[in-house]
């Protein structure tokens, strides 16, 4: 626990770095539910994320509230608005560019595939080293 | 779609002088978890029922030319089920991310609740507190649920920073159904006890043996202001914040100490209700007749003990209610759950003294604000133990 939480002599508080000492470890050790421990880590941070995503659209929901409170506009504004077609070209882009980079992952290991049916098997980084060490 | 059921929304929580503020976004953190908490006890874990009965028995009974007869049997078979395995890794992460939730809440402000605790505790004889008091070994082993520094850690001198985490996360945990304090439980015991009173015992003196942050000994208080009531625990800062919690929600009957349950220095007799909450399954097979024998010692003729607590496993309890209810064991930081819960509390209350034919048992659900939160009581779905509802041992003296 030292490495995140010290004393501050001045004013006898603690000083604590909460990004840090939130997320610690509880002594004991973790169950393995998958097969993998990969799956672990992975079911980990995706959890975390439906969270976080979770407040995000809670956020979003509170904001909408507000401005309708205040006038600003009307919830129903936004569960009617229906973009003309440039605007929702835009947005589909937005969606596409959204979906691309959540997707990374898959695209290039289709590229990996085509490149490998172009040219055989993709030298591995070790090898490359290699090479370029000896020539 | 219009009657289902929802939790209510973090903001109904009750703001006592030593509660963290939450920011929005805190507050939407435990929303999410409390909503998640109810989805998967409600909609994702009666499929792990019928996993088991679809295809894990079967699998195991074709493998071993018998059903499985034991929980450890049946835990065998269902580890290698992936719906078993996708409902427990969900679950364990909510409680992961309670507790990450809870910790980051609390820090980021850790020196003003530490120093509000400060402020109601400074001078007031009714917080006794005793740095000889050792860490029991089965609280050091591990972080009682998840819960990292457990009950004990002090981040630095006065911190309460435990306290607060494992007050400020009941709600997520239990999805609102321990009420505005997360004191359910102690509500209960109150109405339990006007019953009581009706029926000509009044106890004078009360003890709380494993009090943590005072959420289930508070209400009894309130309803009992003359009764004189002490409340143990071992760890520090669950004492100060629970001294500082029940201050400001103006109760002063509760002196609130630090004291190891298995030996007290109270004189023999001293108390006329001895009560302990959710706590025998957190000690150990060494310490729990230790602690029987103590509230024995301790109770005057006619005084009576309670344990609240979940059934044992006993025989009639078929062998995958069993192994359901005996998750938190090896998943989630319980490791004396399923050792308890194989033990035979009646026989253990006789070898501590008191006699079978003064013993009895008693259901006891969370008592809510009904028109905010959900009441236990009314909830019929099959959730292993997890909602607040209980099984109390009971034995006088």
């Amino acid at each position: 626990m030292e490495s995140n939480v010290g004393m501050d002599r001045a004013d006898n508080e603690l000083s604590v770095d909460p990004i840090a000492e939130a997320g610690r470890k509880a002594k004991g050790k973790r169950p393995q539910f998958f097969e993998l421990e990969e799956s672990e880590r992975l079911m980990g941070i995706l959890m975390a994320v439906v969270g976080e995503l979770a407040v995000a659209r809670e956020r979003i929901d509170t904001l909408e509230r507000v401005l309708d409170s205040k006038g600003v506009l009307e919830q129903s504004e936004i569960e009617d608005f229906k973009p003309d077609r440039d605007q929702a070209r835009q947005r589909g882009l937005l969606q596409q560019e959204y979906i691309a980079r959540v997707l990374r992952v898959v695209q290039q290991e289709r590229e990996a595939l085509e490149e490998a049916r172009k040219q055989g098997p993709a030298k591995t980084l070790e090898e490359v080293s290699q090479h370029l060490g000896n020539s | 779609m219009s009657d289902r059921q929802v939790p209510p929304a973090y903001n109904e929580v009750g703001q006592h002088g030593v509660f963290p503020q939450a920011s929005h976004d805190e507050r939407a953190r435990f929303n999410f978890l409390a909503n998640m908490n109810s989805h998967l006890g409600g909609q994702v874990l009666p499929g792990v029922a019928t996993a088991y009965e679809t295809r894990a028995k079967s699998r195991y009974t074709r493998e071993r030319g018998q059903e499985p007869s034991t929980r450890q049997q049946v835990r065998s078979c269902m580890e290698a089920d992936g719906y078993y395995q996708i409902w427990s890794s969900m679950r364990r992460n909510t409680m992961e991310m309670r507790q990450q939730a809870g910790r980051s809440l609390v820090l980021r402000q850790i020196n003003d609740i530490n120093a509000r605790a400060k402020q109601l505790n400074s001078g007031d004889e009714n917080l006794q507190l005793d740095d000889s008091v050792e860490v029991p070994h089965y609280l050091s082993a591990v972080d009682i649920h998840c819960m990292p520094g457990c009950y004990y850690t002090e981040l630095g001198p006065e911190d309460v920073s435990v306290g607060a985490n494992y007050d400020c996360g009941l709600f997520a945990t239990t999805a609102g159904m321990l009420g505005r304090y997360s004191d359910g439980g102690g509500q209960a015991l109150a109405v339990w006890l006007k019953e009581q009173q009706e029926l000509g015992f009044s106890p004078k003196r009360i003890l709380d043996i494993g009090c943590t942050v005072g959420h289930n000994i508070v209400p009894i208080a309130q309803a009992f202001p003359d009764t004189e009531i002490v409340a143990i625990d071992v760890g520090a800062p669950v004492l100060r914040y629970a001294h500082a919690r029940a201050k400001s929600l103006d109760v002063s009957n509760i002196t609130f100490r630090q004291a190891n349950a298995e030996s007290l220095d109270y004189e023999d007799g001293s108390f006329d209700l001895v009560i302990t909450c959710m706590f025998l399954h957190e000690t150990s097979a060494r310490a729990l007749p230790r602690i029987l024998a103590e509230t024995h010692r301790l109770l005057s003729d006619g005084g009576k003990v309670l344990h609240v607590e979940q059934p044992q496993y006993g025989d009639d309890m078929p062998v995958f209610e069993q192994f359901m209810r005996d998750w938190d064991t090896y998943n989630n930081n319980e490791p004396f759950w399923g050792a308890m819960h194989d033990m035979d509390l009646y026989e253990q209350m006789e070898t501590a003294g008191f006699e079978r034919d003064k013993m009895s048992s008693l259901g006891l659900a969370a008592v809510v604000d009904e028109t905010v939160f959900p009441p236990a009581a009314n909830d019929d779905t099959e959730d292993y133990g997890r909602k607040p509802a209980w099984h109390v041992y009971v034995a006088e003296k």
